[in-house]
């Protein structure tokens, strides 16, 4: 049987936890201010274009061709394989933009040998990229808001906030993974994010519940200690969830096809800070908002008690 | 102790597995290329069409594997891709104008299963391959129509009323009336305040001028109007298109959604959504001879024409009214209980429409529908812009009396003629400018590749997380990996059965379901380890790890649904689908990881005394 015994300190480690967290917070604020996020189309609105060739393509003959034809504002890259060519432009002034997928289609292949097949085309408008940025937002603040009602409901203010804490961290950090490395930002990342959300949540609600379970059924100790013992307690189980979905995850990311690959990667990245910050984050937050046995007990159960033991 | 669920838990947990296996059974049997035949417009698809189908498919060799009604059109399915592709062109030709044919991949479904309403899921775009646009209607531009036909409706009433005007004209949001003398400003007031009661009289600020605005009320009826002419426009351009299960939608106020699987020349499906078409009123020479002037003689003052059925007719060159100002069409029944169709004219048409009539009483009167397509057609193996004008007289009827503004046109065969007639000529022309402002277009190799990546990704995330459990619980984790398989199967099953469309952001639901599903079994086998450490019995054990873990299993899972809850509401298309596929995913998982495992652990373990667990 493979037991992980373990009786590890965490929240003496919080301290370390706190500066690794903030050096980490920090670096992403300032990547998301100073770089922002690579917006895609979306976002953005603008076309994309992706066609497959059947041999290896050179992105210099598409540029040129492209630019013979009006079109050297556009971004030309590989897409997953050398045979794949993304080409991605801004909303042109005067050009209808219905037409402009075909013209650019057009003026790839009248230059190359080899005629593209046409795999995908999406065009957003911008009044329509600008609204489904505001939906986004809209959704990740109305899914913290939710959370936060639940979680104040079903155990107490200071987890609400602990719980949120965390998930703002999570969410940070996968976002300032995104504008370091400069990764697309698109709507199905944004769909990771919040589910990311949900994730973290999950981790999180977990430990609380042993945490409130701990308090109530345990008469003597600190609430670092029945904290501490909490996450010990929980710790197989986070590592367990956390390992089964990343495995997932990476076939995913692998296998999954270019489309959802930042959309896996997001998840990756999100999945592994909401399982640090379910340990480091989530519960020292509680801990530091001052959390006391009293604040979990039920009152219902108090009045039974007293109604059985006269 | 022993742990065990009455009989009802277990048959009830090997119900829902056995219904969920019946109803994902669709899943597995592909597709039938066919050919999907559907009536346009006035006709009636009946059986003269299935002989005909078969006669024409067994004339050039081809054999239908079956030729099935459902609903309103006609499925032929056939046995390969080139069979398919060869009977929609020979059907085309066969069946002419008044049908439709649409190449389809028809789930291969056993009848037994579609008796029991069991079909495959419904892919979404991304899957299959098709045409997304959002369209968006310019709603300023409708009201800016209605504004200038008020104009003309004004200034003809004035006139009617012999009241001298200085000048009607369109300022900003309003239209302005400029009257010569304090008389006639009032008289005008009075005549406009009875005719026109959906506009708002006031007085301008110079003398003598009244300004007229639209009320909010007709301007939110205007717009309502306009998107719903505009949807039914375009649902008539998809038909021309030949599309099997197209989807449009409103959006909104203002915007139309419209999905075309399986389209790949978007192109072409651009040039037909965006096609202008118009309807005239034209008196029939009854004169000359139509049979002369279709054997290519001249006629003065006349045009040859052609009915739908074929029929020369000879219409008069001078238009009495055009498509442009039918504000309205609806149809009905007449006092003789026979078909009609009702039209409402604007102010000019209706005056026209009032002076033709009361000239030519008796006299047949014509509609013909003109439509303006452009098509892109390969020539001598270039490509070449090919405009067409198509003109079609859909309908001929006699005078009976003198009629202006609301008329009705009888003669039709039946009410679906009629309603079809009111449809084609409100839909005649689009009401108001549309802009495509989002186009989302997967090629069919794409699709393919997205449903073959999606496919595998979810095998080999299964199979991981599999040999994983087995490893790390032994017994239990093979428990748990049945239930996680009976966890996709239910999964799958669901979506079948509410026909939810499945995307690819839909199976990174799937697959991160899996990944998250095992969650609830780790939290009860890691407590029932953890009683076992406290020195409980096996099957206290069981009985306590189930039942502690679960109120962490049911709070972690509640908030995850919350925010997939959140996704759905805020998220359009593949968003949607992600959220419905973990939403369903979590719910799916609580039965089967908790309800699931308890059954095969209590059969395993539970009627007898044990030491050790396999844990």
């Amino acid at each position: 049987m493979v037991m992980l015994k373990q009786n590890f300190d965490f929240i003496n480690k919080r301290k370390i936890a706190l500066i690794g967290s903030g050096l980490l917070l920090l670096i992403s604020a300032a990547s998301l201010i100073i770089n922002g996020l690579k917006l895609g189309i979306d976002f953005t609105g603008g076309t994309l274009i992706e066609v497959g060739y059947s041999e290896i393509v050179e992105l210099e003959s598409i540029r040129s061709a492209l630019e013979t034809h009006e079109f050297g504002d556009a971004t030309v890259q590989h897409f997953g394989t050398a045979k794949d060519v993304l080409i991605r432009f801004k909303p042109r002034e005067g050009v209808n933009h219905s037409q402009a997928s075909v013209q650019v289609l057009n003026a790839i292949n009248s230059s190359s040998e080899q005629i593209a097949d046409l795999r995908r085309v999406e065009f957003v408008g911008p009044q329509v990229g600008d609204e489904l940025a505001e939906d986004g937002g809209l959704a990740l603040l109305y899914s913290m808001f939710g959370i936060l009602i639940y979680v104040a409901w079903r155990f107490e203010y200071k987890f609400a906030l602990g719980s949120v804490a965390a998930l703002i961290h999570d969410v940070v950090i996968t976002l300032g993974f995104f504008s370091v490395l400069g990764l697309e930002f698109d709507l199905t990342v944004l769909a990771a994010i919040l589910a990311v959300i949900g994730y973290s949540l999950n981790d999180t609600i977990v430990v609380y519940d042993r945490i409130r379970e701990n308090f109530r059924n345990l008469r003597k100790g600190t609430p670092q200690m029945i904290l501490n013992n909490s996450l010990n307690q929980t710790l197989s189980r986070t590592l367990m969830t956390s390992l089964t979905t990343i495995l997932v995850l990476i076939a995913l990311a692998l296998l999954g096809g270019e489309i959802i690959h930042n959309f896996a990667i997001a998840l990756l990245v999100g999945v592994l800070t909401g399982t640090y910050s379910s340990i480091f984050i989530a519960s020292p937050v509680v801990l530091a908002l001052g959390v006391r046995k009293e604040d979990l007990m039920l009152p219902e159960k108090e009045g039974l008690d007293i109604d059985t033991h006269p | 102790m022993q742990n065990s669920f009455p009989l009802w838990k277990n048959l009830f947990i090997v119900l829902v597995l056995g219904l969920g296996l019946l109803y994902a059974l669709p899943n597995i049997y592909g597709d039938d290329p066919s050919v999907q035949i559907s009536s346009t417009r006035s006709t009636q698809l009946n059986e003269d069409q299935r002989d005909l189908i078969e006669k024409t498919l067994s004339a050039q060799g081809i054999t239908a594997k079956a030729i099935e009604f459902s609903g309103d059109r006609i499925l032929v399915r056939l046995e390969n891709l080139d069979d398919q592709i060869k009977a929609a062109d020979y059907l085309k030709v066969a069946l002419g104008r008044g049908f439709t044919t649409a190449l389809n991949l028809a789930p291969a479904t056993p009848a037994w299963l579609r008796a029991i309403a069991a079909e495959p899921m419904y892919l979404g775009l991304d899957l299959r391959g098709g045409v997304h646009f959002l369209l968006e209607v310019d709603m300023d531009a409708a009201v800016k129509q209605a504004e200038e036909r008020y104009v003309g409706d004004i200034r003809g009433a004035l006139r009617a009323e012999k009241i001298r005007y200085a000048s009607i004209a369109k300022v900003n949001d309003f239209v302005q009336v400029k009257l010569k003398s304090e008389v006639d400003a009032a008289n005008a007031k009075a005549v406009l305040g009875t005719e026109f009661r959906n506009l708002k009289l006031s007085d301008g600020k110079e003398l003598f001028v009244i300004e007229a605005r639209i009320s909010i009320d007709e301007k939110t009826q205007i717009k309502k109007f306009a998107l719903a002419q505009n949807m039914t426009t375009l649902r008539n351009r998809v038909n021309e298109l030949g599309v099997a299960e197209p989807i449009i939608q409103q959006q909104g106020d203002a915007r139309i959604v419209v999905q075309l699987p399986g389209v790949q020349d978007t192109t072409r499906a651009k040039e037909i959504l965006g096609a202008t078409a118009s309807l005239e009123f034209r008196m029939v020479d009854v004169k000359h001879d139509v049979q002369l002037a279709a054997k290519g003689k001249q006629t003065i003052g006349s045009r040859l024409y052609h009915e739908r059925n074929g029929q020369p007719i000879l219409l008069k060159r001078q238009i009495i009214v055009t498509g442009d100002q039918i504000v309205d069409a609806s149809s009905g029944l007449d006092q003789n209980n026979s078909a009609a169709v009702y039209i409402t004219l604007d102010g000019i048409g209706a005056k026209k429409m009032g002076r033709t009539t009361r000239d030519n009483i008796g006299k047949p009167m014509a509609v013909v529908f003109i439509e303006n397509k452009v098509e892109t057609r390969i020539a001598n193996g270039k490509k070449v812009r090919h405009k067409e004008k198509l003109e079609e007289v859909i309908n001929v009827a006699t005078i009976q009396g003198v009629f202006s503004k609301r008329f009705q046109i009888t003669g039709l065969d039946s009410t679906t003629e009629a309603r079809n007639l009111a449809l084609l000529l409100r839909a005649g022309a689009l009401a108001a400018p549309i802009e495509i402002v989002e186009e989302r277009t997967v090629g069919p190799s794409l699709g393919q590749d997205n449903i073959d990546q999606g496919t595998l990704s979810v095998m080999v995330g299964f199979a991981l997380v599999l040999v994983f459990m087995a490893f790390y619980y032994k017994v239990f984790g093979l428990v748990a990996n049945v239930a996680l398989a009976f966890n996709l199967i239910i999964i799958v099953a669901l979506l079948s059965m509410i026909q939810a469309t499945l995307t690819l952001p839909g199976i990174a639901g799937i697959v991160l379901t899996v990944g998250m599903a095992v969650d609830a079994n780790v939290l009860i086998f890691e407590r029932i380890r953890e009683e076992l450490r406290n020195g409980n019995s096996p099957q206290a054990s069981i009985y306590a790890g189930y039942e502690k873990a679960f109120g962490t299993i049911f709070d972690a899972n509640i908030t995850t649904l919350l925010v997939a809850l959140v996704l759905f509401g805020f998220g359009t298309g593949p968003i949607k689908g992600f959220a419905v596929t973990l939403s369903l995913g979590i719910m799916t998982s609580m039965f089967t990881a908790i309800m699931g495992t308890r059954m095969m652990i209590n059969l395993i373990y539970g009627k007898q005394r044990v030491k050790r667990l396999s844990l």
